[in-house]
This record gives structure tokens, C-alpha cells and sequence, in this order.
């Protein structure tokens, strides 16, 4: 079950955090999956307007993980749109 | 009542995927991949999980290849119509069912060509055929699995090699043999699989799809049905990657929930195992059905190269008419007729009276076997 909570927001902007910018929410929920399964801290939120306008979630990852969130989903052929940091 | 038609539909369902579609529809509820809220992306993962499962069913590596469509004739006719511009060859075999012929013949009067690989009058498919068939310029191979009217097996994956070998795409029409007969898509090189999911998946009707191999080139394929994705919401053109490519519009998502159930169930069971049931009574009722006069039965006599859909006359009876006693008298649920495949029917010989066939699922007994031998030998008797 997923559970939001207003402390996500705030966290976020505290600014130890990124996004892995998906194409789609299905493709979200797969990246999240192949993260998580690799011991990488994820959770899912509403894509960031200022970022894009796509529909549905995205990956929210800590900035520490950035690089090795990205070479995970490479090496697992999960296609991504990018990383912002948040 | 006796259900011998789970050739035209799988009945009764795992009791898991009429409850998975009551769950969905009472719990979840939503448009999936749509909104950010917590509905949305739960109907998303039911959605997802029902593309890994379908994936790890047929040994698929990308849940995200598996594309979802209302049915497997729409399925077929999205890589047709998609794919085939006039001025293509395509081949196929003389086995087809309409929902490959009909889109194919409606092509050829737009200027592709189409050539039949014939089979032989029991169904069976001669890869060498086909090589042959491909020293012409082909744009595209599609066989079916397994016929819908006398259950013959084609081997598609030495279909797969050959084509390969050529360079030439295959798309495999498994509506008849997912879920029944083991899918290997890392042993067998077929590039587009289309399957159903009210058959052998044991889904609700609805549901289908194609799974898309990696070394084949969606974009090959033009879309059907341009629209909504959920995805790229911000352009006005539809987006090139997979699922979405092909998935316009609100998905039968209650469907796909049912779907996802009864694939759990196949790979809970076993895909061996169904096979192993489905092929032993098939393999009764043939065996019934030599010991009673003026019966015929179409098709192959070796459980191993043949699904559970048995087909077969009676002399001196008219189909329909036996296939209503079946059911008015018996109880038997089967159907009689061209089955929609008149061009198998005239491979076999059987056109256009047609058979009786039955066509035995999971959920079958040797009781039912048994049951329909005594009904068909009665119908005979008289």
C-alpha cells in the first residue's frame, strides 16, 4: 500500500533528494521495483510540475544514490528520461 | 453441464480472477498511470504485475514489451494492418483462422500479396515449406501455434530459426496454445507473439495482447489507435516507446486485473501440468471415439503434437444438429460449424460442412470424457 504523507513534500524540499524522471507511470513503477530490489531507497511522487507535465509518478531517490540508481537501471535495460535534483 | 468449448473460451475461471476483477472494481478502481494519487498508480501495478507474469510466462525478459490489446484478433490486426503496406508479401500457412485471413485478404485488395504454405490434410506444417516460400521477397511469416479446429502444433521454433536465418519477422498467432502448451521466447526466436487472454490464460474477455521481442523493431508496426498514453502528455504526437506506442485510451484495466490471476495460476500449476491433464483426456477421447461407428476424427492421433481441441463428424448427421443435442439433450457445451477458420476447414476436407468440435480445458474430468463418448455414441446410434 502507498501511503502520502505531507512530510514527503518537506523532505523534499530540504533538498537531500533527486528524481528519476520516467516516460510514463508504468515505467516508474518498474524503475521502482529495480531499485528498491537493488538495496536503493525509492519512493514514488507526483512528477514535479517545474520539470515536467507528464502524467502520474516518478522515482524520488536520495541525491547520495544518484549514480548508482542510474547504473542500475542501465545495466537493467530500464529506459529513463533523466535525473533532476530536487 | 459439461463445458467442452474451451477452444472459444475457458470456462470455469480460477476462482482468484473473478475475484481479482471484483477486487479491482470494488477496491482500486481507477484509470491507471493517469493521476499522480494513490489509486491511479495502484491500478498501474496491477497493471505491471499482470505484464511481468504474462512475461515470465512465456521466459521474457521486459514486462514493458508486453503489450495489451481488447482482444487477440485486435492484437493480429494491429502488426497487420501496422506493418503491411501494398506492394508486401506475406506468408502464411492454410491452417489460418479469420482473424489473420480476413485482415490479410482486406490488404491484398489494397496490393500486398499473400501466399499459403500448404499443410497436410491433419494439420501439419513442413518448416521446409516455408523456407521455400521465403526465396521470395517476405515482409512478414505468420503461422498460428496450434489450430483452433483440430489442435495441430506448428513448430515455431524451427519456423522461428528459418526465419531468422532470412532476416524475415514472425509473428506467431498463439490464441489456442498459450497456457496450455509451453511458450519459450528465449528458445524459440519469434519476434511478435499475439495471444489472448480469455483462452488459456484463463482471463476474462476483454484482454489480449502481443509480446514483442527485443531484437524486433516496434516502430516497424504504425499504430492503430492514436490517443491519451498518460505519458508525454505535453505533445500532440503519439509516443514511439513500448507499452505505450500501442496502448491509446483507458485500458480494460478491471480485465487485465482478472488476467493477472489467472496467469498466477498457470505458473502456480505449471504449464507442463495443464498440458499433462489437457493431452491425457484428449488422448480418452480420441481413443473413445475410434470404438464408435461412423465417427471421424480430424487431425493427429499423437497427444504430443496436438492441443486438447478434438474435431470430428458423425456419418449420416448433420453438425448442427448433433452439436444441439449435445447441448439440449446431454448438456454438452461444444461448437459445430467453420469455427471461423474456413481455410483450415478446406485444408482438412471438411469444408464447408464443417465439424463438431470439442475442445477440453483445465477444468475438465475423465467423468466429462466419458460423459461426451456416451452422448456422441447415442447421437451415432441413431
Amino acid at each position: 500500500m502507498m501511503h502520502w504523507r505531507r512530510e514527503a513534500t518537506t523532505e523534499t524540499i530540504m533538498g537531500n533528494y533527486g528524481v528519476i524522471l520516467t516516460f510514463s507511470t508504468g515505467h516508474s513503477i518498474r524503475a521502482e521495483k529495480v531499485l528498491t530490489g537493488a538495496g536503493i531507497e525509492t519512493k514514488m511522487i507526483p512528477v514535479p510540475r517545474h520539470l515536467s507535465s507528464d502524467c502520474g509518478v516518478a522515482v524520488r531517490i536520495r541525491r547520495d544514490d544518484r549514480e548508482s540508481a542510474l547504473k542500475t537501471l542501465e545495466e537493467n535495460g530500464v529506459p529513463f528520461d533523466r535525473y533532476e535534483p530536487l | 453441464m459439461i463445458y467442452l468449448d474451451n477452444a472459444a473460451t475457458s470456462f470455469p475461471k480460477p476462482p482468484a480472477v473473478p475475484e481479482a476483477v471484483f477486487d479491482f472494481m470494488t477496491r482500486v478502481g481507477a484509470n491507471p498511470g493517469r493521476s499522480g494519487h494513490r489509486l491511479s498508480v495502484e491500478a498501474e501495478r496491477i497493471r505491471y504485475e499482470a505484464r511481468e507474469r504474462i512475461a515470465r510466462l512465456f521466459n521474457h525478459a521486459d514486462p514493458q514489451r508486453v503489450v495489451f490489446t481488447a482482444n487477440v484478433t485486435a492484437a493480429l490486426n494491429l502488426v497487420l494492418l501496422g506493418m503491411i503496406e501494398p506492394g508486401d508479401r506475406v506468408v502464411v500457412t492454410g491452417m489460418e483462422h479469420n482473424a489473420v485471413m480476413r485482415p490479410l485478404r482486406f490488404l491484398e485488395q489494397r496490393g500486398a500479396s499473400v501466399t499459403l504454405v500448404d499443410a497436410a490434410s491433419d494439420g501439419t506444417v513442413n518448416p521446409d515449406d516455408i523456407a521455400r516460400a521465403l526465396d521470395t521477397p517476405t515482409r512478414l511469416v505468420c503461422t498460428l501455434h496450434a489450430s483452433n479446429v483440430i489442435g495441430t502444433i506448428v513448430p515455431i521454433g524451427d519456423i522461428g530459426r528459418i526465419c531468422r536465418d532470412r532476416g524475415v519477422p514472425y509473428l506467431v498467432d498463439a490464441a489456442q496454445t498459450a497456457g496450455c502448451v509451453p511458450i519459450d521466447l528465449q528458445r524459440d526466436p519469434v519476434d511478435i507473439l499475439a495471444f489472448t487472454g480469455h483462452k488459456g490464460l484463463l482471463g476474462p474477455t476483454g484482454t489480449g495482447g502481443l509480446v514483442i521481442s527485443p531484437a524486433f523493431d516496434e516502430k516497424l508496426i504504425r499504430p492503430l489507435i492514436f490517443g491519451g498514453t498518460g505519458s508525454r502528455s505535453e505533445e500532440e504526437y503519439q509516443p514511439e516507446f513500448l507499452p505505450d506506442r500501442f496502448e491509446s485510451g483507458t485500458a480494460n484495466i478491471a480485465g487485465i486485473a482478472g488476467l493477472s490471476a489467472g496467469v498466477d495460476f498457470i505458473l502456480s500449476r505449471g504449464v507442463d501440468a495443464i498440458r499433462a491433464h489437457e493431452s491425457g483426456l484428449a488422448g480418452l477421447l480420441i481413443e473413445g471415439f475410434t470404438a464408435i461407428e461412423g465417427v471421424t476424427v480430424y487431425g493427429v492421433s499423437d497427444p504430443a503434437r496436438r492441443t486438447a481441441a478434438v474435431s470430428f463428424r458423425i456419418a449420416g448427421a448433420d453438425n448442427a444438429v448433433a452439436a444441439h443435442r449435445l447441448s439440449e439433450e446431454f448438456e454438452i457445451m461444444c461448437r459445430a460449424g467453420l469455427h471461423c477458420a474456413p481455410r483450415a476447414h478446406k485444408t482438412i476436407g471438411t469444408f464447408p460442412e464443417g465439424t463438431v468440435r470439442l475442445s477440453i480445458g483445465p477444468f475438465n474430468t475423465a467423468a466429462d470424457i466419458d460423459a461426451a463418448l456416451a452422448a456422441v455414441a447415442t447421437i451415432a446410434g441413431k
